[in-house]
């Protein structure tokens, strides 16, 4: 943790308050956000116990499960669910724009300009928490070898249509949310502590409730108060008042209330399945609220300069899986070849370190972290010197005095980058340090093409300038051989990729 | 060699006060009197070891083998722990199911891992191991052992002893294997899956965890030269969605290493005993005031890690707290601070108008608070700026103007 992100933690454990440690919102929120709050039974893989769905706060869908161990029931809920989900996931499919994109050609070998469609939108999904977020990849998982009845009319417990297909979106989803930036699928306790640090440790703000009492406590009350009350208040019967978000339950829920109310279903007392529904659903609800009312407390702030940029690959990536949809690709499988797997990593290695200068460039308090680093500075200009390079066509190289009270970690021949006023990128590197605080920097681009520097491309003396010693679009390393050609030592080549066979299934798998 | 716990001679001599007591009565004091049951080291036990390990509180109550979920109930702080009804009967119809026909299944992965012949369930031994109370099983567990010598036989859960911080901790693991060349293969059956090939890192981990203390156990005082407990446990789950078992081979080396240590350090339990006021104890029946005053009179080292895994970490938390003590905001915070150990010490230092104090931390927190209110006061003046021109754009980002 920066020093900065601590201090400002001691200041929200002093004040009762949540500190801001992002002055603009570094991730994209849809207009229309998908909200999904699912729950999970103890104890078993992947067997959901219900889910609360839907874009429109005051309506949202409410699916349960009145016996999670019964496979039959697990099915239709998820078939239920798909088609809650599905509508929603499908919806910017159609409206597309064309965009141009290198493409090499596989038979002359050479870089072509394509055409290729890019949807204009593309639908977010949000959940509670990072295990929420795990359990989505989980539910992906589980569906998307299922076969249907249309698909192998032999298969033995043929699942619901259309939830293989749900399986292969909520997949996708959920692989795309690795990538560090992306915002198609989120965790809403990942995207306010992004913005607000609160005066409990990292570890408690997994916890959705004591987060936003952080952030938003109710009237009169301080945070950390709210936040205990949030955590560990219990009615008389000794139920939570705000129930965990999921997706597994408090144990004192299960014991005294589920469980009983499971037996009475399975005793086929009248009534029960509907005393179920009600009963999961308050423990849904609560955290319903307060997944709108992190969404109103994001909303609030002013999107980064970036976040389109990265909303665009998000597009991308979406476009890319439709397509696969549309082509009839076989699901995802379930371990990735070697040089996919590796591809993955550097794609996500790349994004992690775009996202981080995006981040600084974005956010002065994120720049003042890595000012506090010596990753950056800010100087003000105190005197330039007109030079140029030696050659055959002499091109301005401009000598910069500058004076910090930072303290960059700097040797003489280092690069630094700064963004110019219009958006443009400018290098410099160190010449010499004549006195501590005080720099000299060669100006080496972003000047234009002509014997005079472009209009304002060189400062002046008085201007304050932000330098950062990191790239501003750092490029990923060399490339990787295509799958065809993965050396012996990772496998060798994959071979024809064939849909991988089903779970098997058997009448022994439930309990 | 084993962790024998206990004080030496030496150190006795020097407590006159407890000349005529063993560390054993001692220990048995401070759970509240000789008929007090002693809390076996379980899985969140093991869990806290590795967790925190520096905790005196923890090493002294989990070393007396106090019950700290009555004492946190009896302090006003009571750990919200508690399994599931629904998670404690799947693991136990998945453990009966992969135990069943004489354990068949369970030989047969556990074959297929090793690379052995699995044998017919004819030829493998299912000693009974019924006794009255842990003592005697034990015994009966140590006598199958050696009786099976030489052939296969199957442990359903059978009962081992280790020495811990001086007196006898009794463990149950889920089954032993015992091999025709004399190994023993400790198996343990949970009910988290492995999902195509692979399993959640962190619970393979506190399996390895139990499983490296019962292989401690088998190779404590008692050990026969005959067989010996293999380097590699056998760890059963669930396959993907389904309740059929798979299993994998965990190797045991580096955590019974970790854990032999650590239980080597609880060694320490009875000078940290010593310090206590003569009398103290962790009675939860007692006066909720000498009880925290007990409890108050070991230090511990609290981290939000702690919430995890011990039952007064809230009671420990809430002292924290009160205090101002940095670690209750992470271990990570700790870090660049140096001896400033409250928050309070912190914010003082960062403050431009603060102490000037030559703790070298000082300074860069100084920078870093000069920093962040240079950012945020930029920020501020510019959202006032836009919110003064009126210029809403309709970018998202205009949201803040509204």
């Amino acid at each position: 943790m920066s020093l900065i992100s601590a201090l400002a933690r001691m200041e929200a454990a002093a004040s009762g308050r949540a500190e801001p440690v992002a002055t603009v919102r570094h991730r994209h929120l849809a207009e229309r956000p998908l909200v999904l709050v699912p729950l999970t039974t103890a104890g078993e893989t992947g067997a959901p116990l219900g889910a609360m769905v839907g874009t429109d706060r005051g309506a949202p869908q409410v699916f349960t499960v009145a016996q999670p161990r019964d496979r039959d029931l697990r099915f239709a809920f998820l078939g239920r669910l798909a088609e809650a989900l599905l509508p929603h996931l499908e919806s910017c499919q159609d409206e597309v724009e064309t965009i141009e994109r290198k493409e090499t050609d596989p038979e002359s070998g050479k870089r072509v300009t394509v055409e290729a469609e890019l949807c204009a939108d593309a639908p977010q999904l949000l959940v509670p928490t990072a295990p929420g977020v795990d359990f989505v990849r989980l539910l992906g998982r589980s569906m998307r070898f299922r076969r249907t009845a249309e698909e192998d009319p032999g298969t033995p417990y043929p699942a619901p249509p259309r939830v293989p297909l749900l399986g292969r979106w909520l997949t996708h989803y959920a692989e795309r949310s690795r990538v560090p930036g992306s915002s198609l699928l989120l965790p809403l306790t990942g995207l306010l502590t992004r913005h607000w640090a609160t005066g409990q440790s990292h570890l408690e703000d997994q916890h959705l409730g004591t987060l936003l009492a952080w952030i938003a406590p109710p009237d009169g009350e301080s945070g950390a108060e709210a936040a205990r009350r949030a955590e560990l208040e219990r009615d008389g019967t000794g139920q939570l008042v705000r129930p965990p978000a999921g997706p597994a339950t408090d144990p004192a829920f299960d014991n005294r209330l589920l469980a009983p109310a499971v037996a009475r279903y399975d005793a086929g007392v009248p009534g029960a399945a509907e005393e179920l529904r009600e009963l999961i659903a308050s423990q849904l609800r609560p955290t319903w609220e307060a997944m709108w009312q992190g969404v109103d407390l994001l909303r609030a702030l002013p999107e980064g300069a970036h976040v389109p940029d990265r909303w665009r690959r998000d597009r991308q990536s979406y476009t890319h899986h439709r397509d696969r949809l549309r082509a009839g690709e076989p699901p995802q499988p379930r371990r990735d070849d070697a040089v996919t797997a590796a591809r993955k990593l550097a794609m996500r290695e790349q994004r992690q370190a775009e996202l981080e200068a995006q981040e600084a460039l974005d956010d002065p308090l994120v720049m003042a972290v890595r000012r506090l680093a010596g990753e950056a500075f800010t100087a003000a200009v105190t005197d330039v010197e007109m030079a140029y390079s030696e050659g055959k066509r002499p091109t301005p190289r401009p000598l910069v005095t500058l004076r910090t009270e930072d303290t960059p970690l700097l040797a003489e021949g280092d690069k630094v980058h700064r963004q110019l006023p219009e958006g443009a990128q400018q290098r410099a590197e160190l010449v010499a340090e004549p006195e501590p605080g005080v720099l000299v920097l060669r100006l080496l681009s972003g000047m234009g093409r002509g014997k005079e520097p472009a209009q304002g491309t060189v400062p002046e003396p008085g201007d304050l300038l932000c330098w950062t010693l990191f790239e501003h679009s750092p490029r990923g390393g060399p490339g990787l051989p295509e799958p065809e050609e993965t050396p012996w030592t990772h496998g060798g080549p994959p071979g024809e990729q064939t849909a991988e066979d089903p779970d098997p299934l058997t009448p022994e798998d439930v309990l | 060699m084993t962790p024998t716990l206990g004080g030496t001679e030496g150190q006795k001599a020097t407590l006159p006060h407890q000349a005529e007591r063993t560390p054993q009565q001692r220990l048995a004091e401070l759970r509240g009197g000789p008929d007090v049951p002693q809390r076996p080291l379980d899985a969140r036990a093991l869990a806290a070891l590795a967790a925190n390990p520096g905790c005196r509180r923890r090493a002294l109550l989990d070393g007396a083998g106090v019950d700290k979920g009555a004492v946190a109930q009896a302090l006003g702080s009571p750990a919200p722990f508690g399994q599931s009804q629904f998670a404690f009967v799947r693991g136990n119809a998945f453990e009966a199911r992969v135990k069943a026909d004489g354990g068949a299944a369970l030989l047969a992965l556990l074959c297929a891992h090793t690379g052995e012949d699995c044998p017919d369930t004819s030829e493998v031994a299912l000693p009974d191991l019924t006794a009255d109370g842990p003592a005697g099983r034990a015994a009966r567990t140590r006598l199958a052992l050696d009786e099976a010598y030489g052939g296969w036989a199957l442990l359903d859960h059978p009962i081992l002893t280790l020495e811990v911080a001086g007196t006898t901790a009794y463990l149950e693991p889920d089954a032993l294997a015992l091999h025709p060349d004399g190994g023993v293969t400790v198996i343990e059956i949970k009910s988290f899956p492995i999902l195509d090939g692979s399993a959640d890192p962190a619970k393979v981990g506190a399996a390895a965890r139990q499983a490296a203390v019962y292989a401690l156990a088998l190779a404590g005082p008692g050990a026969t030269a005959a067989w010996a407990v293999r380097e590699q446990a056998l760890l059963v789950c669930p396959k993907d969605f389904s309740n059929h078992p798979a299993a994998s081979l965990l190797p045991l080396r580096k955590q019974v290493a970790t854990t032999k240590r650590q239980l080597a350090r609880l060694t320490r339990v009875d000078e940290i005993a010593a310090e206590l006021p003569p009398g103290a104890s962790f009675s939860p029946g007692q006066d909720p005031g000498t009880l925290t005053a007990a409890v108050e009179s070991v230090p511990a080292a609290y981290a939000p890690e702690c919430l995890a895994t011990c039952e007064l970490a809230f009671h420990c938390r809430d002292r924290a707290r009160d205090g101002g003590a940095v670690e209750a905001l992470g271990r990570s915070v700790r870090g660049e601070l140096g001896g400033l150990a409250t928050v309070d010490q912190v914010l003082a230092a960062a403050s431009p108008e603060g102490p000037g104090t030559d703790e070298p931390a000082a300074a860069a927190l100084r920078r870093a608070a000069a920093l962040r209110t240079e950012a945020l006061g930029a920020s501020r003046a510019r959202a006032e700026a836009l919110r003064a021109s009126g210029t809403c754009d309709a970018e998202p980002g205009g949201a803040a103007c509204r």
